[in-house]
């Protein structure tokens, strides 16, 4: 990847690869500021007003104003935005008002237990995706296909929860081979007890790959149909070649960009899982935060998801651009 | 024939999975140093007998019978694995379009290297790669070699694979059409390269084109394919000046010649089918000359003459060739112009600018005149097209028609004026709407443009199915149920239907076959001066053009550069890139069978 960045035409002329990056990363910061705005104002402004909604109803008046001024609600909002921004410019995510502390505190642990998770699901998803895909891909309509795009339909047609539920049934509860939760203890890594992510990582895994597995193939089943194909057939080249370094390799930016669709998906997933098997990750945080109306840090970890989401967004374009020569270099003739 | 046979071919059949056969009893044999055409019409086989000489079929054919021997190993004897290690080492294709078959993530120096590693890893170095680059006539910088296909143009892209094919050095070269789809003069360069190579790398070759045209400037023999059969074979220009079956000689007739003011014939009827192909000779249902003897029993491929081989129980009777001179419709020399266009621009906007693709266009069609518009893709004849007809707003500049100003968009035109211009589209395909029985479309026109009541349409469509041969049961079909040629003559009926006054038709006879070709040239021809129409015929086709225009402007990149009588400009072309043109036009008088390059 590091050579196609000094492709030829780069000497030359701005390399059409940097500019692409740059108005891309120029995009994201844009999209990162407009969610910003839609965040502060939807957890701030509208549901009323955050003291009343943290005291409850029956608080009195003059608590939730003692509260107002604590909380420097009494300030305009446009100022108050301003003021979160700048704090999250500098990695200061204000206080959590369940713990008193730093946001930042209470999240970083959380951040990192959920990478952990959708690291490790997205680690299996993907080569295994392509695996599978291609396997099937070379050989449609033959058995290894049908069991393969058969298994697939089947847990594209099951949601998440349920994928959960079958599997702490089977695996945990009727063969007592895994924990049924994966609860692990403040201050230790979850990596510390892997028997814990087996089911959260299998349930991500399984709801994930068989949308993945169905899209590689229909990819891969196209690339094999291809001129290209037919000709390094005709060139003698060997099977193996033919399938990856034509078949797979042409296939693989749409495929990019279904993964991409997956990754964001299992940010989602990640908040059902987490709450199934009490992990103590983000999404469970949020669950908890949202109950607890701790505004700060529901805030903070939707800014956080969101842009999460645009990273991942300018990530695929990136890999697309560097996959597909006509898109990173310009026509030379 | 003696061991500089490279490649024979001996009762090769290939069949679908149900048993109908694509290629028949073909027998073959090139010898190194030469070059074999093998010319057919959509539907012949060709393509699939190309294929099949790399013991290479598609999904759902299969190779039935038969022995491909090259270099004297048969390739059908042998396991898959053995195969391919013959394929691109000792039998190498070059295909029809190179744009789909490099592969697009490859660099072309790569993909070169590839095969000369898998096939020749001795020779697997630059220099080699930069040798086999030179000798197709491409730069072999170290810039080049990292270029990707899509920075190259078409004629590179088609060196580049002709480059891949001739890297390991093979006995056998075979070409699928390789020219189709550039402009003719990048083709006559291509032809000259591969006629080059021939001469001076001891390889057989076998070219493969629907052209006979293309295959008469190329090849020393000839094989002339039709229904998965071989109907004749013999040397190029004893085939061509004396063809000795009824089809050949009837694909000859047919062949617009732009330098010889001929009108093309067509063959009558429709190419057969796969699966409907009849007991006894192939061509008994379109065969002139037929005998009751020709529908049981089916002729074999016989040597009749000194080098001659024909597939035909009646050839002595095959008439010589006798092209009719084009008859001139009778005209008025000084007929009131009908469509004028004046100092025309037009452009696409890109990104705030606009690119102008036509500049400074003046023409006029007169009355009962056929005016062509000849040049290249991307010369902007398909916009001025569409700018007549009111699709696409012209940047400045005037059209108008019987002296009234047209407005730029369709949609601002009175009915009258819409109705007064039909456009006849390249590809009827894509034009016709596939979920409407054709009649239903033919009669639309008349109701909306000319107010008649839809039982007058229908009389009207019956009316002009007539006109234009077609049988009135077409009417109740749907567009995919009819071949290339009778959908095109739906799309004229449609334009016609309209009862315009100017017919603009666009490339409307690039994609049939030749055959169909002229017979719809020769129908035009007739609806002229039956009708009295005047057309804009737009073509890239210098014979296409010389048989049916009186006028002939010349479009390079967006400007007129020649205009003139349609004998002067294609007989004496002034302007230099009409020379070209002129020059590089694939013709079959003049050309030698191929020695001079
Ligand atoms: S064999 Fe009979 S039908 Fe066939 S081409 Fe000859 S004359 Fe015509």
């Amino acid at each position: 990847m590091a050579e196609a960045l000094r492709s030829s035409d780069g000497e030359r002329q701005p390399n059409p690869f940097i500019r692409f990056l740059w108005r891309r990363l120029a995009v994201g910061v844009v999209l990162a500021v407009v969610v910003s705005v839609v965040i502060f104002a939807a957890t701030d402004l509208l549901p009323g007003d955050a003291a009343q909604a943290i005291l409850g109803k029956t608080a009195t008046p003059e608590a939730v104003e003692a509260l107002r001024v604590q909380l420097g609600l009494d300030r305009p909002a446009v100022q108050r935005y301003g003021e979160w921004l700048g704090g999250i410019a500098q990695g200061d995510l204000g206080d959590s008002l369940s713990t008193r502390g730093p946001v930042t505190e209470a999240i970083s642990g959380r951040v990192v237990n959920s990478l952990i998770l959708a690291g490790l699901a997205a680690l299996i998803m993907i080569p295994l995706s392509l695996a599978i895909g291609a396997y099937a891909g070379t050989r449609p309509g033959r058995p290894g296909d049908l069991v393969a795009s058969g298994t697939s339909l089947v847990f594209i047609a099951v949601p998440e929860f349920v994928t959960a539920a079958f599997l702490i049934l089977i695996l945990a509860i009727g063969a007592d081979l895994l924990p049924p939760v994966s609860i692990v203890a403040p201050g230790t890594s979850p990596l510390a007890t892997p028997a814990i992510l087996v089911l959260p990582v299998l349930t991500l895994l399984l709801a994930s790959l068989a949308h993945n597995v169905r899209m590689v193939r229909a990819g891969v089943i196209e690339t094999m149909h291809s001129p290209y194909v037919q000709m390094a057939r005709l060139n003698g080249l060997s099977e193996r070649e033919v399938v990856f370094r034509h078949g797979l390799r042409n296939a693989l930016p749409p495929a990019v960009q279904v993964i991409a669709l997956n990754l964001q998906w299992l940010i989602g997933g990640i908040v059902i899982v987490e709450f199934v098997f009490q992990y103590p990750g983000v999404g469970q945080l949020l669950t908890q935060a949202v109950a607890l109306r701790d505004i700060p840090l529901v805030q903070a970890l939707a800014i956080l998801i969101a842009v999460l989401y645009i990273v991942i967004n300018i990530v695929t374009d990136l890999l697309v651009v560097l996959l597909v020569p006509r898109l990173r270099t310009a026509g030379a003739s | 024939m003696s061991e500089r046979v490279a490649i024979e071919v001996r009762d090769l059949r290939i069949e679908t999975r149900a048993g109908a056969a694509i290629v028949e009893g073909v027998d073959l044999a090139v010898e190194r140093g030469s070059i074999l055409g093998l010319v057919g019409e959509s539907g012949s086989g060709k393509s699939t007998l190309a294929l099949g000489l790399l013991g290479y079929c598609q999904a759902g054919l299969r190779i039935a019978r038969g022995a491909v021997h090259v270099d004297g190993t048969d390739l059908l004897a042998l396991t898959d694995a053995q195969v391919r290690s013959h394929r691109g080492r000792d039998i190498a294709y070059v295909p029809q379009d190179p744009q789909t078959a490099l592969s697009p993530a490859q660099r072309i120096g790569e993909q070169i290297h590839r095969i000369l590693r898998r096939h020749a890893p001795e020779r697997d170095t630059p220099e080699t790669v930069a040798l086999v680059l030179q000798r197709v006539g491409l730069p072999a910088d170290r810039d080049f070699v990292r270029r990707f296909p899509h920075q190259l143009s078409g004629g590179q892209q088609q060196r580049v694979a002709i480059a891949m094919a001739i890297a390991c050095e093979p006995a056998v070269v075979v070409f699928d059409e390789p020219t189709t789809g550039l402009d003719v003069v990048t083709q006559a360069r291509i032809l000259d390269e591969i006629r080059r190579l021939s001469g001076e790398s001891d390889v057989a070759m076998i070219y493969v084109s629907h052209d006979l045209a293309v295959v008469a400037e190329i090849a020393d023999r000839v094989a002339v394919m039709y229904g998965g059969r071989f109907l004749e074979e013999g040397a190029t220009a004893d085939v061509l000046q004396r063809p000795l079956h009824p089809y050949t000689a009837g694909l000859i007739d047919a062949i617009p010649d732009h330098r010889r003011f001929a009108m093309p014939r067509g063959v009558p009827g429709v190419a057969v089918a796969v699966g409907e192909r009849p007991a006894g000779c192939i061509f008994e249902a379109r065969c002139a000359l037929r005998v009751p003897n020709c529908a049981v029993e089916e002729p074999s491929l016989d040597v009749v003459l000194p080098g001659r081989a024909v597939r035909c129980f009646e050839w002595e009777r095959t008439p010589p060739l006798a092209r009719p001179e084009r008859v001139e419709p009778a005209l008025a020399g000084d007929a009131e112009p009908l469509l004028r266009i004046e100092a025309l621009s037009a452009g696409y906007s890109a990104g705030g600018s606009t690119r102008l693709v036509l500049r400074d266009i003046d023409l006029t069609v007169a009355r009962g005149r056929s005016v062509a518009l000849v040049g290249e893709s991307g010369s902007g004849k398909t916009t001025l097209a569409r700018c007549i007809i009111g699709l696409h707003p012209p940047a400045s500049g005037a059209i108008r028609l019987g002296g009234e100003d047209l407005a730029p968009r369709a949609r601002q035109r009175s009915l009258d004026a819409r109705r007064r211009i039909q456009l006849v589209f390249q590809n009827p395909y894509d034009s016709l709407n596939p979920r409407q029985p054709v009649g239903r479309q033919t009669a639309w026109p008349a109701r909306r443009l000319r107010g008649l009541s839809s039982t007058d349409a229908d009389g009207e469509t019956l009316r002009l199915l007539d006109l234009l041969r077609l049988p009135a049961r077409v009417a109740q079909r749907y567009p995919h149920e009819l071949s290339g040629g009778e959908r095109q003559r739906v799309a004229i009926a449609r334009a016609l239907a309209a009862a315009p006054d100017v017919l603009v038709c666009d490339e409307i006879t690039s994609a049939l076959d030749v055959s169909v070709q002229a017979a719809v040239l020769e129908l035009l021809a007739e609806l002229r001066s039956a009708l009295g129409l005047s057309m804009l015929f737009i073509s890239h086709d210098l014979g296409v053009v010389a048989a049916v225009a009186d006028d002939v402007l010349v479009l390079d990149r967006g400007e007129i550069c020649e205009a003139g009588p349609a004998r002067d400009v294609l007989t004496a072309p002034s302007a230099e890139y009409t020379r070209q043109l002129v020059e590089a036009a694939p013709a079959l008088e003049g050309s030698d069978g191929g020695g001079a390059s």
